[in-house]
């Protein structure tokens, strides 16, 4: 039996690897991949202590998480094709109409 | 079918012409002019002869079914106070009911002749009608409330009519004048209804009666809760009736038209305060300081207002002042005890000086609109009828027998003179006042006659066209002329030594054990010397108008050139307008304009508004450089805001405890 200890410290290394990527790459489809990272960082830590508490909770939650992922995919790759169309590129320093 | 098939259902004669007005005014627009008269006439019409009914219904009922009230429903109802839609009918409601429909039908059919020419014609028999509904609410409420509708909605209709012509600035600022000066007197109204309330516990005139009249006269003290009840009281009758102070906006309101003055101005709306005030007479009569004041008032009026009479030159303007004299006179009538003296010459003065109004209108009828006395003259050839009915108008109102003034006037003084309250000279004052005031109104309605219809002619005769009016017009004038001289002979056979004064006795039962009079004998020969005292006296007016203005023209100017500091005076009505512009309207002026607009409203109101906006503005100017517009930069605030909650979480001294605990 694996410890809990490690799935949750896994879980922070994926977390922290999603945190990094969303900051710090500029590609739009790596930032919406590691926002998917981090989701499902959390799901396992979900799982992890659902696991451990011996409660379904943790898991009714992951299934939620999924369905809202599946949900956030469908709507981000649809503004990322426009943002695609619109400016030849993916990259986000690109999206600027905003900037002062 | 009920047993009395109106009186059960009064509501219909204030309904009838409150329909008129509703159709009038939401359909008149585009009507022609006959539908809208057979509107209007035809519901003050019906409504006249519901009067006239319920009337005669009235004189079946017994005696113990007097007053006649019937409860339709409650309007209010608040603890123990109650205010209904209540209505009520007893001797004194059915003078009042006959005065304001009979003539306010008259007036409606002059009115179709006279205002034929003008624009927004169902608008007027709109604002008529809606007064003559409001009217009779006034009179046929049953308790101090729903009287007070009645008593604000004539002062609407009153604004609305006086500002019939809103084009004209004048007219305008003549209806707001009126509205304002009666909100005065109103203030006064709503204090004495509710100290009234607080003390009884009622405002139901017959509950209320029935409350006030065990005390004893003066049972509070010389200035108890009755006497301050009833001054605040006539402090309303005051602005409604024009009396002084508040008596400066009736001759303002001659900017209404012609039959507006008549019906609102002269007839029926301005006697409303002697209305109240002979309706509250079982409070009056246990408040005789308040009774004193209402006398003095009313006597200073009347001969203040004839005072000012006499030099007008605007044909409107004399009537007014002499309107204001004559409410002087009723209140002088209620103010000595002589309640049903008052209503009596309410009820002849509401004929004779509605007519003067109609014939005076026919008169600016016929030569196209002038108002001046001063370029008239010569009239009476070529409007006969007109000069008749006014002649007769002016008999009546300077008080020659057999005509309706005579009798009522006299009967006023007669009260006066027997006047015993604040000891017998101020009855000898009162009456004294009360004659000179009728000496002074018989010289000012002559000169009006000799000026306006005798003499030479003073209008270029080539371009004015003098014509006579139509018989829409001159059938009133008429009706009412017989009326202004039979309208007194109520009281004849009293006069005559032959019977009862059948006017004061029909109001007996109103006014029970107030009348007071010395003995029958006595008081007859007393009454036939003050009669003819009084005659002669008004033919002392009758005869200086003669002289000076028509055998000696000229000398009136010279008379007025030898005294011309007195002259002045009264041609500036005693500057009292300036007097009021000068203490109270330029006071409220100004603080309305630096208090309360440029500091309360600008820098208070506007500011506290403005500020916010603009501080909202500058904040949000500082702020929104936040959003860079830079997408990763964005990313980097959602993971700091993460990071923020995430140690709130787990470092908060109290929150943090369950989170860890679950971290076994």
């Amino acid at each position: 039996m694996v410890p809990t200890n490690y799935y949750v410290v896994l879980s922070a290394i994926l977390f922290g690897l999603g945190v990094f990527a969303f900051i710090f790459k500029r590609n739009i489809i790596t930032i919406f991949m590691s926002i998917e990272l981090m989701l499902n960082a959390v799901n396992l830590a979900f799982v992890a202590f659902s696991q451990a508490l011996g409660k379904l909770d943790g898991q009714v939650f992951v299934l939620f998480v999924i369905v809202v992922a599946a949900a956030e995919a469908a709507v981000g790759l649809g503004i990322i094709i426009l943002i695609a169309r619109n400016r030849q590129s993916l990259n986000v320093e690109r999206v600027d109409l905003l900037k002062l | 079918m009920p047993e009395h098939p109106i009186l059960d259902y009064l509501w219909i004669i204030p309904l009838l012409p409150l329909l008129g007005s509703a159709i009038n005014g939401l359909f008149g627009a585009k009507w022609p002019n006959k539908l809208v008269n057979w509107v209007a006439v035809g519901s003050t019409g019906l409504s006249f002869f519901s009067a006239l009914e319920a009337v005669r219904e009235f004189f079946q009922l017994s005696p113990e079914q007097i007053p006649w009230v019937k409860q339709y429903f409650t309007w209010i109802t608040a603890g123990n106070f109650r205010a209904g839609f209540d209505l009520q009918v007893d001797q004194l409601t059915v003078v009042m009911l006959m005065v304001v429909t009979g003539v306010g039908w008259l007036i409606h059919i002059y009115a179709t002749g006279y205002m034929v020419h003008e624009g927004g014609y169902y608008r007027f028999f709109s604002y008529l009608n809606l007064f003559m509904f409001f009217m009779l609410i006034l009179v046929l409420a049953a308790n101090y409330v729903l009287l007070f509708v009645g008593w604000e909605g004539v002062g609407l209709a009153s604004y609305l009519l006086i500002g019939f012509y809103f084009l004209k600035k004048s007219a305008s600022d003549a209806g707001k004048k009126a509205f304002i000066v009666n909100r005065i007197g109103d203030f006064g109204f709503m204090l004495g209804m509710f100290l009234l309330f607080r003390t009884f516990g009622t405002l139901d005139f017959v509950q209320l009666f029935a409350k006030a009249d065990p005390w004893p006269a003066d049972a509070m003290g010389h200035l108890g809760t009755f006497t301050i009840a009833c001054l605040l009281l006539f402090m309303g009758a005051c602005g409604k009736s024009a009396q002084l102070p508040l008596y400066v906006w009736l001759p303002d309101a001659m900017e209404g038209p012609t039959p507006v003055s008549a019906l609102i101005h002269a007839a029926t709306m301005v006697t409303a305060g002697v209305y109240v005030v002979a309706r509250s007479h079982i409070l009056f009569s246990h408040a005789p300081t308040a009774m004193l004041a209402v006398a003095i008032v009313g006597c200073a009026t009347a001969l203040f207002a004839a005072t000012i009479g006499l030099v007008q030159t605007d044909i409107k303007k004399v009537l007014a002042y002499s309107t204001v004299s004559q409410l002087g006179y009723m209140f002088l009538a209620c103010g000595v005890g002589a309640f049903s003296a008052g209503i009596f010459h309410l009820m002849t003065h509401a004929f004779f000086k509605a007519l003067l109004f109609l014939a005076a209108g026919s008169v600016i009828h016929a030569m196209g609109g002038e108002q001046d006395m001063t370029r008239m003259g010569g009239l009476s050839k070529k409007i006969r009828w007109t000069y008749l009915t006014m002649l007769t108008a002016t008999l009546a109102i300077a008080g020659f027998p057999p005509f309706a003034g005579f009798f009522s006037k006299d009967s006023i003084l007669l009260s006066a003179f027997q006047n015993e309250y604040g000891g017998r000279n101020v009855g000898y004052a009162l009456y004294g006042f009360g004659l000179l005031t009728a000496l002074l109104t018989s010289f000012y309605m002559f000169r009006l006659i000799f000026l306006t219809f005798r003499g030479k002619p003073r209008y270029d005769e080539h371009k004015v066209h003098v014509h006579e009016s139509p018989n829409s017009m001159l059938v009133p004038l008429v009706i009412l002329a017989v009326l202004s001289i039979v309208g007194g002979w109520f009281a004849a056979p009293a006069m005559l030594g032959t019977g009862p004064d059948y006017f004061a006795k029909f109001l007996q039962p109103v006014f029970v054990g107030i009348e007071t009079a010395g003995t029958e004998l006595e008081a007859h020969s007393l009454e036939l010397t003050l009669a003819s005292v009084a005659v002669g006296t008004a033919l002392v007016g009758l005869f200086v108008a003669f002289w000076l203005y028509l055998k000696q023209p000229g000398k009136a100017d010279a008379l007025a050139k030898s005294m011309k500091g007195v002259y002045t005076i009264l041609l500036n009505k005693y500057y009292v307008d300036e007097l009021y512009a000068a203490a109270v309207v330029k006071p409220l002026l100004w603080i309305s304009t630096n208090v309360l607009w440029k500091t309360v409203d600008v820098a208070g109101i506007d500011g506290a508004v403005n500020g916010i906006a603009e501080s909202t503005t500058a904040i949000g100017d500082e702020v929104r450089h936040t959003q860079s517009g830079n997408t990763r930069s964005y990313a980097v605030w959602v993971v700091i805001g993460a990071l923020v909650v995430i140690a709130i979480i787990f470092f908060w001294p109290s929150a943090g405890k369950p989170v860890i605990g679950l971290v076994r």
